[in-house]
């Protein structure tokens, strides 16, 4: 039987009204976009980013779900209008199918109106809180975790483990940091704790030398909101300070990433900190994904590296449940927030808000084999980012902020 | 009590890492009539050029590697001063802009070569211990900036008021035509102001390694403190630069201990107000 045009049209008709879309667009690459930032004060992690995720595409030959992957990358600089500008040159010129990105909680907010009006699936790495609470974008998911979701089973593991009872928190005074504070303080404070100061000084504070002298010093604990090079010249002033030994230090999910680790000396040793990953984490994935890292890189992956090397494994599931087909939207969207999958952080599914639910490792600063490392201790299995608050009712609540919730306790 | 001893000290610190910093952004300011806006990347440049040096050379005394990166940074502060600056004399306004662009330009340069990680500049071993006086403990390294700050100082005034160079950028920064007119080489000038003011801010920029690190953003972080210090100051003034970096070092700090709220405006306020008052700022020739 010959096979001419007129009967190929005929077949691809039959097909597409079978519930498949079109051979064309199936032959096509999908077109994944990747917001990150190259440039600027946060262009440490923004290149990680690119690094795992083009690893994680290099590892499959660039074939996700049997589908060829054409990667795009946008470079914001950090700056959230200049986010909004590569978004959108990135979907209406390069015509991306699914983003994933931006880094910063301020660039997720600038884009978030673009990406409902675009009907862009976005994977975000970003973790400003209200973005899978009380306005939740259709249209995202994220597989990372918000602000709160690591610094809440923190206050736990500070009350019930190490056994504090009064303690500090300090930030920058950025939401990202009030975000985690309140969080920290919100657990805290339930279980019976007492959170006796609260600081948060601006991001581009040239010293701390004024912060560290006002230290409360009847403290068990303080707790380090920190972002970026914050943590690590904090932490360095504060053994400059003789209060080493004196105040327990315990960090949220960037204040000692493996980053910023790499850099640092002794100082660091014994600190405890939460996040959703570590470089040590001991599951088949990981171990592949860190050693292939370091093997490049010469460096560990730390909490930008993981991020989008999960986001990717997120992706790929969703791509695999409806078999490649990017094109409809609505079920791949459905199928990414019902992605059930294993990653280098552990298993990973999502709420009813997108939001991922998954484990929140405790980790101690250790030196291994030369080089400081995060080594897990304890492990808070399946997190939620309501932590064990019914979510109804901690929507009702207002988004975590520096006065929410109010410190009753402060001396 | 322990909160007044510390803060002072915190203070002083503060302030004599300024000096460090905004001494030659004055020195420039007043004899150029330019903002230098690449200062700030220089500070930066210099502590990059600390780390460089100090992993070439482990175990090199700090102070030797903050006179080899100043020097350093002072090479190229003669480069740009002497083939871009130099082009655009008289216009004011261009140079300002190319100072800014450069600014840019050497904070990606940065990124391209040391990545965007924070890098520390360790602290001298002899002063990594805190010092402890009567029960408070105090940072021996602020301590020795504190006197590195003053002994810089004090070398640039003689060299400002004593010497014969000294006098002929003082009458550079009061008359430059008048200068010119008597036969002072003041283009000449330009060329060893803005060395010893790139140097200047690149040896800052290791002193302050220690207590600030090498990370992107850093040149931002201190171009608009030297400014305020040289506004409130008063423009080409040394003695402006000293005072005014100790005011605000203290307002700073006990500003942010005490009101932690005004963390942001606190540092302005001074400068808004000897604006207000005194255009011409505290020790200052003329209007910024």
């Amino acid at each position: 039987m010959t096979f001419d045009r007129r009967r190929f049209v005929q077949a691809a008709g039959v097909l597409s009204v079978l519930g498949s879309s079109s051979l064309r667009a199936q032959a096509a690459p999908i077109r994944l976009g990747l917001m990150t930032v190259k440039t600027g004060p946060l262009a440490s992690g923004g290149i990680d980013m690119e690094r795992a995720l083009v690893q994680y595409l290099k590892e499959r030959n660039n074939t996700l779900a049997g589908r060829k992957v054409e990667l795009f990358v946008g470079d914001s600089g950090g700056v959230p209008a200049q986010a909004r500008t590569k978004v959108q040159e990135l979907v209406e010129r390069e015509r991306i199918q699914v983003m994933i990105g931006p880094l910063a909680a301020g660039e997720a907010l600038a884009v978030d109106d673009y990406i409902r009006q675009a009907q862009l699936p976005t994977l975000s790495v970003a973790a400003a809180e209200d973005l899978t609470q009380r306005k939740p974008n259709p249209w995202f998911v994220r597989g990372t975790s918000t602000s709160s979701q690591n610094s809440q089973p923190l206050a736990d593991y500070c009350y019930k483990q190490l056994r504090m009872r009064r303690m500090a928190v300090i930030a920058d005074d950025i939401p990202y940091g009030h975000e985690m504070c309140a969080g920290f303080q919100r657990v805290f404070e339930d279980l019976g704790g007492k959170i006796v100061q609260k600081t948060f000084p601006p991001l581009t504070v040239p010293d701390y030398g004024t912060y560290l002298a006002q230290i409360n010093p009847k403290i068990d604990g303080i707790f380090l909101g920190f972002a970026g090079s914050n943590g690590f010249r904090y932490l360095r002033q504060f053994n400059e300070y003789g209060l080493k030994g004196k105040v327990t230090p315990v960090g949220g999910m960037t204040a000692l990433d493996e980053a910023v680790l790499r850099n640092m000396g002794d100082e660091a040793l014994g600190i405890v900190t939460a996040c959703w990953y570590s470089a040590e984490l001991d599951n088949p994935q990981n171990r592949k994904f860190a050693a292939a890292f370091r093997a490049e890189w010469k460096y560990d992956p730390g909490f930008y590296a993981a991020a989008t090397y999960v986001e990717a494994a997120v992706l790929e599931a969703a791509l695999g449940a409806v078999k490649a087909n990017i094109e409809n939207r609505d079920a791949f969207m459905k199928a990414l927030r019902s992605v059930k999958v294993d990653t280098v952080r552990g298993p990973v599914r999502f709420d009813e808000y997108g939001n991922v639910i998954g484990n929140v490792y405790i980790r101690k600063v250790e030196r291994k084999e030369g080089r400081l490392v995060n080594s897990v201790i304890h492990t808070y299995p399946n997190v939620s980012q309501f932590w064990t608050y019914k979510p109804e009712e901690f929507l009702k609540n207002p988004v975590y902020s520096r006065d929410f919730p109010p410190a009753k306790n402060l001396e | 009590m322990q909160f007044w001893v510390i803060q002072t000290l915190n203070s002083l610190a503060l302030g004599g890492l300024l000096f460090l910093l905004a001494s030659g952004f004055s020195l420039i300011f007043g004899l150029m009539r330019i903002a230098n806006l690449t200062h700030g990347a220089l500070f930066m440049l210099g502590a990059y050029f600390g780390v460089a040096i100090l992993r070439a050379a482990p175990g090199l005394n700090l102070w030797v590697a903050a006179l080899l990166g100043g020097l350093a940074v002072a090479v190229l502060g003669f480069f740009l001063e002497r083939f871009i600056l130099r082009k655009l004399a008289g216009n004011v306004l261009s140079q300002v802009l190319v100072t800014l662009g450069f600014a840019y330009i050497l904070a990606d340069v940065c990124l391209l070569v040391w990545g965007g990680d924070p890098i520390p500049i360790p602290t001298p071993a002899f002063l990594q211990q805190p010092l402890r006086v009567a029960g408070f403990a105090f940072p021996a390294y602020r301590i020795a900036v504190v006197f590195l700050a003053l002994a810089v100082g004090a070398l640039l005034y003689l060299f400002i008021e004593k010497t014969r160079l000294g006098a002929m950028i003082r009458a550079g920064v009061d008359d430059p035509q008048m200068a010119r007119a008597v036969g002072i080489p003041v283009s000449r000038l330009f060329t060893i102001v803005f060395c010893l003011g790139a140097g200047l801010a690149g040896a800052g920029g290791i002193i302050g390694g220690p207590i600030m690190s090498a990370y992107p953003g850093l040149d931002a972080d201190m171009l608009p403190l030297a400014l305020i210090v040289v506004i409130l100051g008063g423009v080409g003034s040394l003695l402006g630069a000293f005072v005014g970096s100790f005011i605000i070092g203290f307002v700073y700090t006990f500003g942010v201990a005490l009101l932690p709220q005004l963390a942001y405006v606190i540092l302005f306020l001074p400068m808004i107000v000897v604006i207000a008052f005194r255009p011409r700022g505290l020790f200052g020739r003329f209007a910024a």
